[in-house]
């Protein structure tokens, strides 16, 4: 057996991919090599099935109807959120259905940022996170005359816990706000010790785990997180729905994010009060069949395993990492050691821009991802306009990573490299 | 051959005319591409009404920098009030390469940013498909 073909053997295999409609799709003949899970993941027919379900036998509005109807698509919406809850070790009555990150991290700026950050106070977060964990807090700081404040990120992609220390020490830190995996660097976290210093120091931890929940065994509990918040369609559920976990002491002091339906216990013409948790923050009709849906995709996951699911897709990362250092010119960014990383690698090759190394690998079938990632304050850091970023799922293979060193290879042919 | 990257684009991509700063100049412009984080910036020297010279500068995909190139060729020599007149259609055909709806920002920054500098309406194209 030759060198590549006990690597390939190496990788433990989910051979999951057949329960996934889309792969049955061809371009120009070829198959569909995905490699965008950090943007999105495919859907297994479980969850597109829950939700034709929902809609074909179950579908009515939730806590208002007294018919039998109603009753089911409570008891489907309900049940979503007790199956969500316990996927990552948190209560359900704590576990808040909102649109996305985007909006659950949105929420906390808003309903907890505004009541508590005032004019001398600080909110620090890390140079590496995405638009959606820095523009809230940039909001939050100019409007109550706050300071925002960034840990570096160093040359392996990591942050310090030193610098972390200090920046506790200084006494004006309210809130600290982190990724729980890089979106770009694909760097895992500290996050245990982050949040127990975090909250020693007196401050709230509110962690994006956007790329962790899909990805790894996350108990959201045990990490110690004031806020957890992920999103559905990361995690074979689908768009539309996302999850914030919050501790109970904190929410129940939280004014309401958005108002409206469903999130009131009366209302008269002078006012209103406030429905029960996690009501108080699910203004409207919520998103039903989504949460349907993401309850099937947890219910698969479970089934899965995470703890297996980790380990292939850390093989499958440790394999590709190898197999790109064949691409001449090639550099990553983050951490070298797969056991540091999440499913995902941003690279860039010299004498080519992102975008034409994504356009080339569309050549071959292949779907990865160029730009900036949602995070030009890190590319910036970096030193780079844009990256390339193939990510994983539990449907890769080692063939996908074979399909993309080799268009790679065509690419660089093609450019005269 | 390629359909996108043909020999020329990659010349022109490799080894850019007109690229550089151009001091002094009368009118400058600087654009971004904020999907692709490409950033293009021109500077222009005007002389009797006409483009006397041009120099783009910074970095983007080969589209965006072949397309930047080519249509400084043109250019130099043009007179200014020609600029405003120039269209999609201008830029694409000087390209010559079948541009998908997506890389048609690419194509059409070299021009957007010209005219931003001549006209000082950096709203020019509308949308990405106009």
């Amino acid at each position: 057996m030759s060198t590549l073909q006990s690597e390939r053997t190496a990788v433990s295999a989910l051979d999951v991919r057949g329960d996934f409609p889309i792969f049955a799709r061809r371009f120009e003949g070829k198959p569909l090599v995905y490699l965008d899970s950090g943007a999105t993941s495919q859907k297994p027919s479980a969850v597109i099935e829950a939700m034709d379900t929902h809609y074909r036998e179950h579908n009515a509005n939730v806590h208002r109807g007294v018919y039998a109807l109603a009753q089911e698509s409570d008891a489907a919406y309900e049940g979503a959120r007790a199956k969500v809850a316990q996927f990552v070790g948190w209560e359900p009555s704590t576990t808040i259905f909102t649109k996305n990150v985007t909006e659950a991290i949105n929420l906390v700026a808003y309903a907890w940022g505004r009541a508590n950050v005032g004019p001398g106070d600080a909110v620090l977060t890390t140079q590496m996170e995405h638009h959606a964990n820095i523009v809230p807090w940039q909001q939050l700081c100019r409007e109550r005359n706050a300071e925002l404040r960034y840990l570096e990120v160093d040359e392996r992609g990591e942050i310090s816990l030193e610098q972390l220390d200090r920046e506790l020490a200084r006494g004006d830190v309210k809130l600290v706000a982190f990724t729980h995996v890089s979106n770009v660097l694909g760097t895992i976290l500290p996050v245990v010790e982050m949040t127990a210093r975090v909250r020693a120091a007196g401050a709230v931890s509110l962690v994006d785990g956007a790329q962790a929940v899909p990805h790894m065994p996350v108990d959201a509990g045990s990490i110690g997180a004031d806020f957890y918040a992920w999103t559905g369609h990361k995690a074979l559920g689908p768009t539309g729905i996302g999850v914030l976990h919050g501790r109970a002491e904190l929410l129940d002091e939280m004014e309401p994010f958005l108002t409206g339906g469903d999130m009131i216990a009366s209302v008269s013409f002078e006012g209103a009060t406030w429905n029960e948790l996690p009501y108080k923050f699910e203004a409207g009709t919520p998103p039903i069949a989504e949460a349907v849906g993401l309850g099937a995709a947890v219910d698969y996951l479970d089934a899965l395993g995470m703890e297996r699911v980790r380990t292939h897709e850390r093989e499958l990362t440790a394999y590709m990492l190898n197999r790109l250092g064949e691409v001449p010119g090639l550099n990553f960014v983050g951490p070298p050691e797969a056991e540091r990383r999440g499913g995902l690698v941003s690279f860039t090759i010299e004498g080519m821009h992102a975008h034409d190394i994504a356009e080339l690998a569309n050549r071959g079938g292949v779907c990865i991802r160029a730009g900036h990632h949602c995070a030009q304050p890190l590319m910036r850091r970096l030193g780079v306009s844009a990256t390339a970023r193939a990510s994983v799922g539990v449907y890769n293979e080692p063939g996908d990573v074979d399909a993309l060193i080799d268009a790679l290879l065509e690419g660089r042919r093609v450019f005269g490299l | 051959m390629d359909d996108l990257y043909r020999d020329y684009i990659l010349d022109h991509y490799k080894r850019p005319r007109n690229f550089g700063e151009l001091e002094p100049h009368d009118m400058e412009g600087l654009e971004h591409n904020p999907l692709c984080g490409d950033e293009l910036g021109v500077h222009i020297r005007v002389k009797d009404g006409k483009i006397e010279d041009l120099r783009f500068h910074g970095h983007g995909c080969a589209i965006s920098q072949a397309s930047a190139s080519i249509a400084s060729e043109e250019l130099v020599g043009m007179p200014i009030e020609q600029v405003g007149e120039l269209d999609a259609d201008w830029a694409i055909e000087l390209l010559g390469i079948p541009v998908s709806a997506t890389r048609r920002k690419c194509a059409l920054l070299g021009l957007k940013v010209v005219k931003g500098a001549v006209t000082g309406d950096n709203s020019w194209p509308v949308s990405a498909t106009g």
